[in-house]
């Protein structure tokens, strides 16, 4: 095999690495914070991402202005997403909230099917190609991963320069010294459950210049997030950036070489393997 | 005859009678329903047998669609009777559970991690079978070969009254083992498990060897049921056998009927089928999706309501109006 093809794989699992980070850290935040892993949570994607489409395709909205709002779609999203079945049963068992997130994953996919029907709905925003090396970079995918990593950095710099940030990083240290020492952890839940919400948004509108959207896209990049997550240690947000690069490439370049479905049998595979040698995540300090 | 048993003995009279209650042109649209409740709740049952100890899988669409599998290629490429495909499927699911429990119990992948270490390996299947699709036919699915009528050699039958029978035993012996369970030891350890791994642990309880069992039996008696299902509706599909979708589903169902109940895994797959199929026949095609949609809700509003499912509830009701007259003894 000619090896510039690897390379173009291997640059394109990167482009893709940023927008899956975006995806991960999303999640990540949550699960740090609240402890419950939201399974919808790239159904929710999925659902900016018709938000997305309407403003563009449906209002004619200009792309810089849908964007943004997208994000604020996100954000209301995760807020009603915890209001409505997270904060009920923030102490019962673990299962239960991932069963009630999966109830609504359930409700999500079968609502969007309802009103939109299963057909597959594309932005379509024609960007040119550059050329690097007989290398075809699209500027589909180079956009949308300058933009995740500025928000990641983004998002790095609220968690350590806010006061709100701080109290979010406090909270997923320690959540009952957080309450011990007055401070009002509801209150957290809530702009930590936007901000996850937000960065969903934020995934749907990048992800809007590749993919179309149809009721089912969850099921093509849900597991795969939580893999990431797990695989960076669950609340890691270091350790979730780091296995987004790993898990796409081992998809781009096994793509390449085997098939589509080999380069993700291979990640799923990476990852029980992992799960076995390194149950904390990749960047977990053993015991 | 006490009470329990003898409403037992008439509610299993009255199944092994119904095929034969006057229906006029409903009689095979009743039985289809009835054989793919009993189907779907012995696998539920399948599901619960480790799913009630927290031991959560999401991803028994994996032991479903090696069962499935495995009986239909070897019956479509080497003609191998399902009397032997189907064994030889809950063989290899046997082993895909072996080779995913041990190390995960052995170095102890619990809670949240097991359930998406589950995931993985359902997914894992899926895409498997999607790959090799030169004999799988990937995600078009794959017809069961026709032995050309009736055969029992093959298990294909056009009368829906023998799958009906067998649909029906193989739910009461999945009872039968759950109650096995329910009674033994073993629940009392995986029970103990469950609460505090290390201290289980500490008063001699083996810990691996436990878990590994129960996994080995769930999966075991879920690929049999995927085979079983596969001869009923003699077609396979990668995404309605294995994967994350399938799996989620079985884990609802039981979820909703209650799975700490004997009756739990029926109880909300017969809820689950009854709502789809009367929407569908109230609907038609016209509101595609609505049944899952109103699915979706009430899960998520048992769920934050009535974790325990319906079984679960009512027998709280009945306990609570039971509980004041036996506790004064007058």
């Amino acid at each position: 095999m000619d090896p510039i093809f690897l390379v173009e794989a291997a640059i394109n699992g990167i482009l893709l690495g940023g927008v899956l980070a975006v995806l991960a850290l999303g999640l990540n935040l949550i699960f740090g914070v609240l402890d419950i892993v939201w399974i919808a949570y790239v159904d929710l994607v999925m659902l900016a991402m018709y938000a997305f489409y309407f403003m563009v395709q449906g209002h004619g909205w200009s792309v810089w202005v849908a964007g943004p709002a997208t994000l604020v779609v996100g954000a209301l999203l995760g807020i009603a997403v915890h209001l409505l079945i997270i904060s009920p049963i923030l102490t019962s068992a673990p299962i239960n909230q991932l069963l009630a997130t999966g109830g609504l994953l359930f409700f999500l996919q079968s609502f969007a099917t309802f009103l939109w029907t299963t057909d597959h709905r594309s932005v379509r925003l024609s960007l040119p190609s550059v050329e690097i090396g007989g290398i075809f970079l699209p500027f589909t995918r180079v956009i949308p991963f300058a933009i995740s990593i500025l928000a990641m950095l983004a998002l790095y710099l609220f968690l350590r320069h806010t006061y709100i940030g701080t109290a979010i990083r406090a909270v997923s240290q320690d959540r009952d010294a957080m309450a011990l020492m007055g401070a009002n952890p509801q209150r957290v839940y809530v702009v930590t459950s936007a901000v996850g919400g937000a960065m969903a948004g934020l995934a749907a509108t990048l992800l809007s210049f590749q993919y179309s959207v149809h009721p089912f896209f969850g099921g093509q990049f849900g597991p795969l997030t939580f893999m990431i997550c797990v695989l960076g240690g669950l609340g890691n947000m270091v350790g979730a950036f780091v296995a987004s690069f790993v898990m796409s490439e081992i998809i781009a370049i096994g793509g390449v070489m085997f098939s589509t479905e080999m380069g993700y049998v291979i990640a799923f595979v990476v990852f029980i393997v992992v799960m076995f040698a390194r149950p904390g995540g990749i960047l977990a300090r053993r015991e | 005859m006490s009470g329990p048993r003898l409403a037992a003995a008439l509610a299993i009279a009255a199944l092994v009678g119904a095929p034969f209650v006057p229906m006029g042109g409903m009689r095979q649209y009743v039985l289809h329903v009835a054989i793919q409740i009993f189907i779907w709740a012995f696998i539920g049952s399948a599901w619960s047998l480790m799913g009630r100890f927290g031991l959560v899988s999401l991803g028994h669409g994996a032991f479903l669609g090696v069962g499935a599998y495995t009986t239909v290629l070897l019956w479509n490429h080497f003609r191998l009777t399902p009397w032997l495909g189907g064994p030889a499927g809950v063989g290899l699911a046997v082993l895909v559970a072996l080779v995913l429990g041990y190390p995960c119990f052995r170095f102890r992948v619990v809670g949240h991690y097991f359930g998406l270490v589950t995931l993985a390996v359902g997914e894992v299947v899926r895409l498997l079978i999607i790959a090799e699709r030169d004999w799988t036919e990937g995600s078009l699915g794959l017809t069961l070969k026709t032995a050309g009528g009736d055969s029992l050699l093959a298990v294909q039958f056009a009368d829906k009254r023998v799958f009906y029978y067998a649909a029906l035993l193989v739910w009461l012996a999945g009872l039968w083992i759950w109650h096995r369970v329910d009674r033994s030891m073993a629940r009392a350890a995986l029970e103990a498990i469950g609460e505090d791994e290390t201290a289980a642990a500490s008063v001699g309880i083996h810990v691996t060897r436990f878990k590994l069992g129960i996994t080995v039996a769930s999966a075991a008696l879920t690929a049999f049921g995927g085979a079983l299902y596969a001869q009923y509706i003699t077609y396979v599909n990668p995404d309605t056998l294995s994967g994350i979708g399938v799996s989620l589903k079985i884990v609802f169902a039981v979820v909703l009927g209650g799975m700490y109940s004997l009756l739990g895994p029926l109880i909300g797959t017969a809820l689950t089928t009854a709502l789809s199929e009367g929407l569908r026949i109230a609907f038609g095609l016209k509101f595609l999706g609505m049944a899952e949609t109103i699915y979706g809700v009430l899960l998520i509003v048992f769920i934050i309501f009535l974790p325990a499912g319906i079984a679960g509830g009512a027998r709280r009701l009945v306990g609570r109006r039971v509980a004041p007259v036996t506790a004064s003894p007058a």
